[in-house]
């Protein structure tokens, strides 16, 4: 009985190992199947959401979709597996998935215990306030003995907890489950101020009955890098997603769009020759067709483009670039140079 | 003698107009006695404060058939939320073009367990045409042969899902349950034993976490690169846990089973088999089924938890919908739609099983 008990834990610890050190071939599996499977969230307005023909949509989705184009010159051959927040990293570990699309933050315990990779951040988010104008409140420092609205279970609870114990301030938190129902009641005015992520907030007001009525306080209280997430253990894989999320945003910095793509292809700028693939190099290094990063633009478009369709100021979101701007804009998009 | 009732005219004395008709009725039924009254105005007066508010809510003041932007300027109801995301709340990821198909689909399974109401039905015939009727229903969901385009399991979502992972769990469930309650009654001790551990083991844990198991849990030990299709694996955690409560609802009906019903099948010289099937199961089955119906109906119910393991049932669609900033903020119109969808389901459920318990009532 005493030899069992210390097998058992052994096993299943090999077991996990297995799980963890096997597959060092994705690309191959992926080209073998014939597509790649992308975890995302399936809610999330903007970031990841089936829309009224159940076609996929978002900022997330168009990052799953431009892997798929580098791999297959074809961004349509993505298959999407939505999942929950407690799904989404079993997911990913046990290889039911291929590459995780579905905001996550990147914190140091994900990229080490969880056996994970994170590449290029596609969204700089972080988390704010929400409340109504007639609470004449400036700044999230005059919350004192505020009632707060927060989805349960989230790192946003223990972040703001955190926030107002190191304000020594006091508060009231009213835990609501879905967003959808949290924010009818902060709009019932059941609490003074609601909490989320910023990019949460914007969209939350664009629905309220009358959005001039309230407004996002300009403190952000955590950082929230959300980061596509690949397995441990498969550097290639994880340049090929690392690069195609860099391509979009150099290909913002290059002005190249899907709409002048063509005509770049003539361009004699060698930096965008070698971008292009019209200087070859590039698609070799990452085991990749030449034309990898034009099918990326041509099909998905460049960063700018995917904001601004899905979460931009002309979406219901209304998202300012912000932190989410190139670098030459004062934002943190930076990507290294293509040689 | 003269004989009072001698006299040809007579005249009827009616009861005093109070005492009958609707105005009797309601004497008699809503204001006998102080106590009933007061009730009754109370109730009333309930009554007027929510009626008028909600018919013009829902009906007078309701939009239909519109975008959000005409929601957003009513105060009423917003049905459009439905009208305008029907096929996704009901179809999920289908492909739009193909949904003709599990629509057809469920309306065979609609025309089959209608045609199969009446017991006089039941035959050889029937049996086949289930199975053909399953066989069809599968095919046309999934696609791939006759020139039918396939659809991936993991397209299937809506309410297609709900009555698949329904009617495949609780059809698979019931028999599993027949065997594990007979394996507890068993004299064997590994039968048994298993069944007993099995019983109190998945009794012992809510569905919700065997959902997590099946989902989280389980892909961690199969080989890398193996996956077993999402559907099945809850469908299979649904059957486990089902088949655990009718095991319990069934052994309390073999125990409703007089001893001398056994000693009777035995002095036939029946075997074990010709026992439990000629005469144990079918009695004590029956008095079963109230509680047997009101697992199902729950188990019905309890599909929606796929939810939270992400597979695009009924519930999990609507919450989709809503999600949408166009339409966030219409939960209640949504979930109103979909309560009915499943009471219509779980109310068909109980209304048949009332029917075949006093078909089945042999004792008077």
């Amino acid at each position: 009985m005493k030899h069992l008990m210390r097998t058992i834990p052994v096993m299943a610890a090999s077991l996990c190992l297995a799980t963890s050190v096997a597959m060092a071939g994705t690309l191959d599996d992926v080209k073998a199947k014939g597509f790649i499977q992308a975890g995302v969230n399936g809610d999330l307005f903007g970031f990841a959401k089936p829309d009224e023909k159940g076609v996929w949509r978002g900022l997330d989705v168009d990052t799953a979709r431009a892997v798929a184009a580098a791999v297959f010159g074809d961004a349509d051959k993505v298959k999407y597996t939505p999942l929950t927040a407690k799904t989404r990293f079993t997911a990913l570990q046990s290889g039911e998935i291929d590459v995780l699309t579905r905001n996550a933050t990147q914190t140091l315990s994900r990229d080490t215990d969880l056996g994970l990779n994170f590449v290029q951040v596609n969204y700089y988010d972080g988390q704010g306030f929400l409340v109504p104008k007639a609470l004449g409140v400036e700044s999230a420092k005059e919350l004192d003995g505020a009632s707060v609205c927060v989805l349960p279970g989230t790192t946003t609870e223990q972040n703001v907890a955190d926030y107002f114990r190191v304000q020594k301030m006091n508060m009231n938190p009213v835990v609501i489950e879905s967003t959808a129902e949290l924010s009818k009641a902060f709009f019932a005015g059941r609490c003074d101020c609601m909490t989320s992520d910023a990019s949460q907030l914007a969209g939350i007001r664009a629905v309220a009955p009358n959005p001039a009525d309230y407004k996002i306080l300009p403190e952000i209280i955590s950082k929230e890098p959300l980061a596509p997430a690949v397995r441990h253990g498969d550097d290639q894989w994880m340049d090929i997603v690392n690069y195609s999320v860099l391509a979009m945003i150099e290909a913002e910095e290059l002005g190249i769009t899907s709409a002048n793509i063509d005509e770049m292809m003539g361009s004699t700028d060698p930096k965008v020759q070698r971008f292009l693939g019209v200087s070859p190099g590039n698609g070799k290094a990452l085991g990749l067709d030449e034309n990898w990063a034009y099918n990326i633009i041509k099909q998905v478009g460049n960063y700018g483009e995917v904001f601004e369709r899905n979460v931009g100021v002309d979406t219901p979101l209304m998202l300012e670039r912000g932190l989410n701007a190139l670098w030459t804009n004062g934002g943190l998009m930076y990507s290294p140079p293509f040689k | 003698m003269k004989s009072t009732t001698a006299a040809p005219h007579r005249e009827e004395i009616k009861p005093p107009v109070t005492e009958i008709g609707v105005i009797g009725w309601i004497r008699a039924n809503l204001f006998n006695g102080w106590f009933n009254s007061l009730l009754t105005l109370a109730v009333l007066y309930l009554l007027w404060l929510i009626v008028p508010g909600t018919v013009k809510w829902a009906f007078i003041d309701s939009v239909w058939l519109t975008g959000s932007e005409e929601c957003r300027a009513t105060d009423g109801a917003c049905w459009s939320v439905i009208s305008a995301n029907i096929r996704f709340i009901l179809f999920g990821f289908y492909p739009h073009d193909l949904q003709w198909r599990p629509l057809l689909a469920m309306g065979l399974l609609v025309a089959l367990l209608f045609y199969s109401r009446e017991r006089s039905r039941w035959n050889k015939m029937l049996a086949w045409s289930w199975l053909v009727g399953l066989f069809v229903m599968g095919l046309l969901l999934k696609g791939g042969l006759f020139g039918l385009t396939a659809v991936e399991s993991a397209n299937w979502g809506g309410l297609p899902l709900t009555l698949l992972l329904s009617v495949f769990g609780l059809t698979a469930a019931y028999p599993v349950g027949v065997v594990l309650a007979l394996g507890r009654q068993s004299e064997m001790p590994v039968i048994k034993s298993f069944c007993v551990v099995y019983i109190e083991l998945i009794r012992g844990v809510p569905l919700i976490s065997l959902l997590f198991m099946s989902s989280v849990v389980f892909p961690l030990f199969l080989p890398e690169g193996v996956t077993v299709n999402k559907i099945l694996r809850a469908q299979v955690a649904i059957i486990l846990f089902t088949a655990a409560y009718i095991a319990e609802v069934v052994r309390g009906g073999l125990q409703g089973i007089d001893r001398g019903q056994y000693e009777a099948a035995e002095s036939l010289g029946l075997n074990y088999f010709q026992t439990m099937r000629l005469i144990i199961l079918p009695q004590a089955l029956k008095i079963v089924i109230p509680p047997s119906v009101s697992i199902l109906i729950s188990a019905f119910k309890d599909t929606s938890l796929v939810v939270i393991i992400a597979l695009y049932d009924l519930l999990k669609t609507t919450q989709t919908t809503l999600s949408d900033p166009k339409w966030m903020g219409y939960s209640a119109e949504a979930y109103i739609f979909v309560a009915l969808i499943y009471f219509i389901c779980c109310f068909a459920m109980s209304n048949y099983s009332r029917k075949l318990e006093k078909e089945l009532d042999t004792d008077r």
